[in-house]
């Protein structure tokens, strides 16, 4: 939490002020039973009306400057405290932007969102209460100690036991309750969990009858939510009547006192009637204060939420400063030099025991295309991943143009890569803005070409305000296969050295992928491809083909040559073009020979089959 | 408005209902706010009285003043007592009322139909059932400690500033209303900026949400610096708003003490030329004074009470609406029982649609015999899954019937007809907890031998064994750490435990590598020997040998028959099968 106050450095002005001013309207406040005292020992005493109605209008004047004191305040707090958690909502969303996605996955996204929203309002909130309250409390408190004090050492002695004895009260059922309220919330964490668990899980709970079970399992946890919110509930009552006793405890000591004092000829009448007063102001800011104390608590609870996200550092970062800014462009003549190569390239992510790649050597020629194919789990992503440093390998090096991409300022790298994930996402905008996101100043033409080598030019005409049609959210006004060719599209406008097509034609039917790989071959400047593919139609005319396996690299080389050596990329392959009636293997390449020549009849059912891998049998019935 | 009070009106009336179940501790809990209300009321008093026997110098009445002061102190300890046992009371209703609350809300949920679970955001349902319940939680709680007591006091505080002097009350009586005036004259202003702030607020969460949920893409291309324009200017225009809003609304405070310190010099000046005409005593005028300070503030707590109870009842008519949301039609009180299941299947001229005017399955007729495969094939949204959700009566079809062994399945239990089916779907749902828990769900009381021979057919035995815990591997939401692969590999192994008559395989192996999804089709096969089959998939290799493919498309069955005859027909779906191997 601590670390987050640097953030009110640039409104120092409005930081010193608005306390500053709560405490004039404060002190205005703690000369009023000064007021009553003088009104009762002169006014009252002598029988002086026009005295007594001098100082009600003074009570008056000090309420009017007390209201200005304090709308000023105000002002200075909300304009602090806002500006606080604007200037933090920006830091916080470029400290996470700049994350890697190692940190990012550790991390998780869902709770990063909540952190940035309403845990930062909950800061806001706090620190507008601070700078209003937290100084003024403490401050009348005080400051009506130092006021009894002016009026009688003896009887102020009094306020100077109650007040440390409060303070120990207040703070100790704080210290007491707020891990409590931390495990209230846990609590919650876990009856939110099981209500969204069974809302994505209604099918497959109501299919085996579970039900009832998910009834008493949910009324159990909420069940302990409830005990534990009315034993922290038990504690934090304890509050009010426990101050409560301490001050009027001390009211009635100083009555005595005062009594004594009277009697002696010490104190007058009106000077007992005061003090009394500061003792009831006492109490008064004290429940305040008390009740404030919850809610800065959870302020400083989801500061510290969002300083943690800011304590997480990059682990990237410390290279990224070595990558020098020139431009490192790639010259006709360096076609000797390998446009990626792998140098015994292994990587464990973060967290996990085992390597997800381990032991990775290759190299990527210019206008290459690579084949990388595997099971579920293989590390084939996890491979690619590394070209545009999305994360860094944990052994061996990653080369682009035969330089480390460690030695690469990072946007310099980047550009140089045009990636396809295997999730495809469009932002909120226009189709235009979206494609321009590849390269900011492309022209029209440069987006038609890009388009039309991603087979989405019929995407885009399809709508009738073509290139600037409108993208909802999360892209979910286009189908599958369309969003897919238009994240194609995107990478492809900023003419990339390297294109990686992550299983990114997954929702494409094989005639459009066909065409797809086609086009892109077909390309003026045609990049380096890596395609990763569960399927091996995608990628049998690779000129390397990278078979994976448990992250190890179990084959490599063209597909004709795979068959022969390669056990995995056969059984893959079998896998997927086997004959389906008789069990047998076709010869010279299975179901293709046999079913060629057709493609333009399924280019007319479209592009959005979600047709996913190859026509194999089913291997059941050998 | 008058809608709005009425609904206002009716919600207030089923939360009473809610309460009414705690009316032991309400009633405790407005005993207990009397005494203290009227004990801290009468502290004062006896202040006052103590102050009146101290006159001056000599002239102190110690024995009388010890007569107040201890009675005093035995009421500052009930008052502490009542407090106390006020505030216990009032947590104990309303975190009773919250839970039960929320049990409603939950086993409501259950009990929905997957019509409204479906058209809903989840993320809005679970809100409504956490942050809602919680919000009214802290409504209502702020409600009883502070609307009661606030009341009380203003009405007791009324009661013996008019036993004391009536004069001096009226000039309280006259001013204080005028904070509640200012109060809700800047509530009103405040709104509107309250308002835009959450819009606002909105806008911006929604594009932090893009943003960073789709940070590869942003980082892929190096839009960080755009990405952050654009959440500046968001976040410049909601400091804008919050500013005004956070800033008015502060006003109500220092706005409304002023009028407190009106007050208070009111009954200074009143009381003080009153005092000097003898018509009251000093002592009474101190009482006076800690009255004006006592009467005011409730009025300042309750505005802000106000404001909070009506959050609070917003919040709860959103649960409310939840929980009194139509359940699915419940069993017939005669619902037969299914047992004995062949797995002999009829659809009889079916019709269904989500949307009404949006026509879907139609004049949908099939007989399956048992044993038999049913595979359905066909373009994304052509009706498959649909299929499903009827045959498992997750939806009830619009017209027609389905029969399971001759019986319509609105006439036999839910229960018994989803028993008599197994279901792998697509989308691998697995609840939190351990592997052994996700496998047993079908079957708690399968043996440990029967629940790893049906890991082993999965072929998920070996990745558990590999776990850290095997099969006590605790796995988070969803399936937390294993891949999607995985998760279907136990969502196969879930239906393999149960191997109920029926099964239903929606996309059951689109995760699985084409390797390890041919190892497993050995274990569909024997899996689905003498079960009837329906098999939804994209990749036609899994049901080439299927008794009877149905190839649909916009809710219609195009074609039907076996896999050899539909080639030989060379109709759509010969077209689709060829596709897939053209390279």
């Amino acid at each position: 939490m601590k670390k987050l106050l640097a953030y009110l450095k640039d409104y120092k002005k409005e930081t010193v002020l608005a306390p500053l001013f709560k405490m004039l309207e404060a002190s205005f406040e703690l000369l009023v039973p000064l007021v009553v005292a003088a009104m009762i020992d002169v006014g009252i005493a002598d029988g002086d009306s026009p005295y007594v109605v001098k100082m009600g209008l003074i009570m008056v004047a000090l309420g009017v400057v007390g209201l200005v004191c304090s709308i000023t305040a105000q002002y200075f707090s909300a304009k602090a405290a806002v500006g606080f958690a604007t200037k933090l909502r920006h830091s916080l969303f470029a400290h996470i932007q700049g994350l890697s996605f190692s940190e990012v996955d550790d991390i998780g996204t869902s709770t990063l969102i909540t952190r940035m929203t309403s845990d930062i309002n909950q800061v806001q909130s706090g620190v507008n209460l601070v700078l209003r309250l937290f100084l003024r409390s403490p401050f009348i408190v005080f400051g009506a100690m130092v006021m009894a004090f002016t009026i009688d050492v003896k009887a102020a002695l009094i306020f100077v036991v109650a007040i440390p004895l409060l303070s120990v009260v207040v703070f100790g059922i704080m210290l007491i309750s707020i891990p409590l309220y931390r495990k209230v919330q846990e609590r919650l964490d876990k009856v939110l969990g099981i209500t969204r668990e069974n809302l994505s899980g209604v099918r497959v709970i109501r299919a085996f009858h579970r039900e009832e079970e998910e009834r008493q399992h949910f009324e159990a946890a909420n069940g302990e939510l409830t005990r534990m919110q009315n034993f922290v509930g038990r504690i934090s009552a304890f509050m009010n009547p426990v101050t409560y006793v301490i001050v009027n405890g001390a009211l009635i000591v100083l009555l005595y006192t005062g009594a004594i004092r009277v009697d002696a000829g010490i104190l007058t009448q009106g000077q007992v009637v005061a003090l009394v007063n500061y003792m009831s102001q006492i109490l008064v800011e004290l429940v305040k204060l008390a009740n404030l104390i919850i809610t800065v608590t959870k302020a400083v609870a989801c500061g510290n939420r969002v300083q943690s996200i800011f304590e997480i550092e990059n682990s990237q970062q410390a290279s990224l400063a070595g990558g020098q800014a020139e431009e490192v462009q790639r010259k006709a003549a360096d076609q000797a030099v390998p446009v990626v190569e792998f140098q015994n390239v292994s990587l464990t992510y973060k967290n996990a025991g085992d390597k997800s790649l381990s032991g990775i050597s290759f190299t990527a020629n210019p206008g290459e295309t690579i084949g990388i194919i595997g099971g579920t789990g293989s590390g084939k992503t996890s491979l690619v991943h590394l070209i545009p440093r999305f994360y860094d390998a944990t052994e061996g090096r990653v080369l682009v143009d035969g330089k480390d991409v460690k030695d690469y300022p990072i946007s310099e790298l980047r550009r140089k890569v045009g990636i396809v994930l295997q999730k495809a996402v469009l932002f909120q905008g226009t189709i235009r803005e979206n494609l321009l996101w590849g390269k900011e100043d492309a022209t029209e033409e440069e987006l038609r070409e890009a388009l039309a080598v991603a087979q989405a030019a019929e995407v885009v005409a399809g709508k009738e305000e073509g290139l600037d049609a409108p993208v909802a959210q999360g892209g979910k006004n286009f189908s599958g296969g369309q969003k897919q060719r238009l994240t194609i599209a995107r990478a492809l406008v900023r003419k990339p050295e390297i294109l990686i097509l992550d299983d990114s034609a997954s929702a494409l039917d094989y005639a459009t992928d066909a065409r797809l790989r086609k086009a892109i071959r077909e390309m003026k400047d045609s990049p380096v491809v890596f395609v990763v593919s569960q399927r091996t139609s995608s990628i049998r005319y690779a000129d390397k083909i990278l078979v994976l396996e448990d992250g190890e690299v179990v084959g490599m080389g063209t597909h004709d040559q795979l068959l022969e050596s390669c056990e995995v990329y056969r059984e893959i392959y079998d896998s997927q073009y086997q004959s389906g009636t008789d069990g047998a293997r076709k010869p010279g390449g299975g179901g293709k020979d046999t079913v060629v020549g057709t493609a333009s009849s399924s280019a007319k059912t479209g592009a959005e089959k979600d047709t996913k891998t190859g026509g194999e049998a089913d291997g059941a019935k050998k | 408005m008058a809608r709005k009070n009425k609904m206002q009106t009716n919600t207030v009336k089923k939360v009473l209902l809610y309460i009414k179940k705690y009316w032991a501790f309400l009633i405790l809990s407005l005993l207990f706010a009397v005494v203290t209300v009227f004990a801290t009321l009468y502290v004062p008093v006896l202040t006052g009285n103590v102050v009146d026997a101290i006159l001056g110098p000599g002239n102190v009445d110690f024995p009388l003043i010890f007569k107040l002061l201890i009675q005093m102190g035995v009421i500052i300890g009930f008052t502490a007592l009542a407090q106390w046992l006020m505030n216990v009371c009032n947590n104990k209703i309303t975190y009773g009322v919250v839970r039960d609350i929320r049990n409603d809300a939950f086993s409501k949920i259950e009990r929905l139909p997957l019509k409204y679970i479906d058209g809903h955001s989840h993320g809005e349902l679970v809100s409504r059932v956490v942050a809602d319940v919680d919000q009214f939680a802290d409504g209502l709680l702020m409600g009883f400690t502070q609307l009661f007591t606030g009341v009380l006091t203003i009405v007791g505080t009324l009661g013996f500033m008019l036993g004391i002097n009536v004069i001096i009350t009226l000039v309280v009586v006259v001013i204080t209303p005028v904070s509640l005036f200012v109060a809700a004259f800047i509530a009103k202003k405040t709104y509107h900026m309250f308002r835009r702030q959450s819009e606002t607020r909105g806008e911006q969460t929604s594009l932090i949400d893009e943003m960073i949920g789709n940070q590869k893409v942003v980082q892929a291309f190096g839009q960080e610096e755009k990405a952050l324009g654009r959440f500046d200017e968001i976040n410049g225009r909601l400091a804008h708003y919050s500013l005004r809003a956070t800033f008015f609304s502060s006003i109500t405070n220092p706005a409304t003490r002023f009028v407190n310190g009106l007050v208070y010099a009111g009954v200074g000046i009143a009381g003080g030329l009153a005092a000097i005409s003898g018509m009251i005593s000093v002592g009474q005028l101190s009482c006076f004074l800690s009255y004006a300070n006592q009467y005011t503030k409730p009025f300042n707590e309750i505005s802000g009470v106000v404001t909070e109870l009506q959050n609070a009842l917003a919040c709860a008519a959103r649960v409310l609406e939840l929980i009194e949301e139509e359940p699915q039609i419940p069993d017939a009180a005669d619902a037969a029982v299914l047992s004995e299941v062949s797995g002999n299947v009829q659809l009889k001229d079916v019709y269904f649609s989500y949307v009404p005017d949006r026509k879907l399955i139609e004049h949908f007729s099939l007989k399956v015999e048992p044993g038999q495969r049913v595979a359905i094939v066909g373009p994304t949204g052509c009706g498959k899954t649909t299929i499903i959700n009827l045959l498992m009566r997750f939806y009830d079809v619009d017209s027609g019937a389905i029969l399971v062994e001759g019986r319509d399945i609105r006439h036999v239990t839910r229960e018994s007809l989803r028993e008599n089916y197994g279901m792998v779907l697509q989308e691998t749902w697995l609840k939190a907890g351990t592997i052994r828990e996700n496998l047993l769900m079908g079957k708690p009381e399968a043996t440990e031998e029967e629940m790893m021979a049906a890991a082993k057919a999965a072929h998920a035995h070996s990745f558990i064994k590999r776990l850290p815990k095997g099969y006590d591997t605790v796995i988070g939401d969803d399936g937390g750490s294993l891949s999607a692969g995985q998760k279907q590999l136990l969502c196969i192994a879930r239906v393999m435990l149960c191997l109920p008559p029926m099964l239903i395989l929606d996309e059951a192996t689109s995760s699985i590598d084409t390797r390890t999804e041919m190892k497993i089709q050995n274990a569909f096969a024997a899996m689905m020997k003498g079960r009837t089959s329906f098999i939804v998939a994209h990749r036609l290799s899994t049901i080439q040998n299927a008794d009877v493919i149905l190839f649909m498309k916009d809710g219609k069955i195009m074609e039907q028959g076996r896999h050899e005859d539909l080639l030989a027909q060379g109709g759509q779906y010969a077209e689709l099968y060829n596709s897939q191997f053209s390279a």
